[in-house]
């Protein structure tokens, strides 16, 4: 297989298993998990001010009172490096043209510069996250196979995408191919692992919030 | 500098000085060093008389003549074809007035005559299968001439994107068998000149190159010159900075195609195409494809005409995704099947409930 015929087959077969093993995934897990329901709760509400799902979902997206001084990389290297994922997946024009391909949706992108200048940034701080993660003794005694695997399999696509943009260590073709099949991997790990909180974050601090609401706790 | 050759352009009213400056052009084309042009020069015009000139021999295969094409418009009234001056071209189906056993004669008596010397270019791919019946030449099958001539060539030079990749004959499903000179011939030094087809000066470059220096050029893995296919056209493209600033052309006829922004949208392969189109142009400089306004469809690279359509942007799927709604379909029936088989297990621990009484605690 010449590179032209691994390009090819990560843009044709490639992505065709991995799209569908992403779609079958994510669909069946969060149709489980939705499907599962809860105990409808008989006791009477206890109504407090702040306390609902949606105050639960925004306020998780702050730093809890002081803890952004205790631990100023999981906050600032975390936040950095989500919303620098989100900018380089969703803002680089050949991004948004292949999900124009397969949604029929499409928006503006960013100057192909100001994407290479977020993708270093988000690069950056996903290697402070990682040395964060390894250094500090209570991050490194939780950590399991699952934490490393995933951040290697957030971490390729953008490390090869910069990589080919920049022409850099492979020729662009193959390092083009690479950077494909890393998001394929990516796509097919992603809802069997904890990657899957890109769905569900959102959905179970709501759920946390309207159960704890209930109660009258403000979580 | 005197010699043969000066004193032919002369007759044909092309000055010494035009003729340095072409051949300083050529060597700074190839990235030679300043000198390498005057070197250049010199064993041009020193190339000895028309008896013997370095012998070229031309085969075309499983071809369609658009690179022979290729070659002759531009010989005439550029400087390329002067080339062919300092070259002795002894069989060429297309350009040669003899035909038949003649040009069979020709053949025979170049290969005697400079055995191991000769330069061997080959157009077209080789048919493989029915044991080479799709393309014979004097009742030889390509296979057999190619294996023929090779044993005797010093250097081959495979000519156009068929002969250096098996090209549009190979393309899926490929019903010819067809391969590419390299697939055939293991022991001969190959350059690849792909292209459909290739940029004239690139071949003259390359002869050129091997006149002066009795050597090729250096290549990469593909076999090419680096000095022509060292860079992308999309490297090397004057609409890169639309692309950079995100401006396309979402189709041929709208505002962006209008202004010559960037047609990356419209499935240009620019940016995997390795290719001097965009430095060198065509037609004596005077436009390349993207110049005129369609995407680069990639065809100095191998296989490119199973690179998933032209019009595709190359970040889109190569073929449609057959499996996904299927996937879906069936990640929902899991999705379901999984959330019934939950509601019943929970159902049956509700009815397998036992209400447990203070009696039952003192038992």
């Amino acid at each position: 297989m010449n590179e032209m015929q691994f390009l090819t087959w990560v843009r044709g077969q490639g992505l065709d298993l991995a799209v569908s093993i992403f779609l079958l995934g994510v669909l069946w897990r969060l149709l489980e998990i939705y499907g599962l329901g809860r105990k409808k709760d008989l006791t009477a509400p206890r109504h407090t001010p702040g306390a609902s799902g949606w105050h639960t979902v925004f306020r998780r997206s702050l730093p809890a009172e002081g803890m952004l001084k205790k631990s100023p990389v999981t906050y600032i290297a975390g936040y950095t490096f989500h919303i620098g994922l989100g900018g380089v997946v969703f803002l680089f024009a050949p991004h948004i043209k292949l999900i124009q391909s397969l949604t029929g949706l499409h928006w503006p992108g960013l100057p192909s510069q100001f994407v290479d200048l977020i993708a270093i940034v988000t690069i950056a701080a996903m290697v402070v996250v990682l040395v964060d993660r390894i250094s500090k003794p209570v991050k490194r005694f939780l950590s399991t196979f699952e934490d490393w695997f995933t951040w290697l399999v957030t971490f390729l696509p953008l490390l090869t995408g910069w990589l080919a943009v920049r022409h850099l260590l492979l020729p662009y073709t193959s390092m083009l191919a690479v950077h494909i099949l890393s998001v394929e991997i990516l796509l097919i790990v992603l809802p069997f692992t904890k990657l899957f909180h890109a769905f569900t974050v959102f959905g179970s601090r709501w759920y946390n919030g309207t159960v704890n609401g209930h109660k009258g706790v403000v979580v | 500098m005197h010699g043969p050759l000066i004193e032919t352009l002369a007759r044909q009213g092309v000055t010494r000085r035009t003729f340095m400056k072409y051949c300083a052009t050529l060597a700074s084309m190839m990235a030679l060093p300043p000198a390498a042009g005057r070197a250049m020069a010199e064993a041009m015009a020193a190339a000895p008389s028309a008896s013997k000139r370095p012998s070229v021999i031309w085969l075309p295969f499983q071809e369609c003549t658009g690179c022979t094409e290729s070659i002759t418009r531009s010989h005439s009234p550029t400087l390329e074809g002067l080339i062919f001056d300092v070259i002795s071209l002894d069989y060429q189906e297309t350009l040669m007035a003899a035909a038949g056993h003649q040009a069979e004669e020709a053949l025979h008596a170049a290969m005697k005559a400079n055995e191991g010397k000769y330069l061997l270019i080959v157009d077209g791919s080789i048919p493989l299968a029915l044991d080479g019946a799709y393309s014979c030449i004097g009742g030889k099958s390509n296979l057999e001439t190619l294996k023929e001539v090779a044993k005797g060539a010093a250097a081959i030079v495979a000519m156009g994107s068929c002969a250096a990749y098996g090209g549009l004959p190979r393309a899926n499903p490929n019903p010819t068998g067809a391969v590419s000179v390299a697939d055939v011939i293991k022991d001969k030094p190959i350059i690849n000149i792909p292209g459909c087809p290739p940029i004239p000066v690139v071949m003259t470059g390359v002869l050129a190159h091997f006149l002066t220096f009795g050597s090729l050029p250096e290549l990469d893995k593909l076999g090419r010159p680096k000095a022509f296919y060292g860079e992308t056209i999309h490297d090397r493209c004057y609409r890169r900075p639309f692309y950079d600033q995100g401006k396309f052309a979402k189709t041929f006829d709208d505002e962006g195609a209008r202004n010559g922004w960037c047609l990356f949208e419209l499935g240009c392969k620019g940016p995997i195409t390795h290719n001097a189109c965009a430095t060198v142009k065509w037609n004596g400089g005077t436009s390349w494809p993207v110049e005129s306004g369609h995407g680069c469809l990639g065809c100095s690279e191998p296989d490119f005409w199973d690179g998933g359509g032209f019009y595709k942007a190359l970040s889109m799927p190569a073929n449609p995704l057959k499996m996904a709604a299927g996937a879906a379909v069936a990640g929902l029936a899991a999705g379901a099947a999984v959330s019934i088989v939950n509601r019943g297990k929970k159902s049956s621990a509700r009815a397998a409930h036992e209400t447990t009484t203070l009696a039952d605690l003192e038992k």
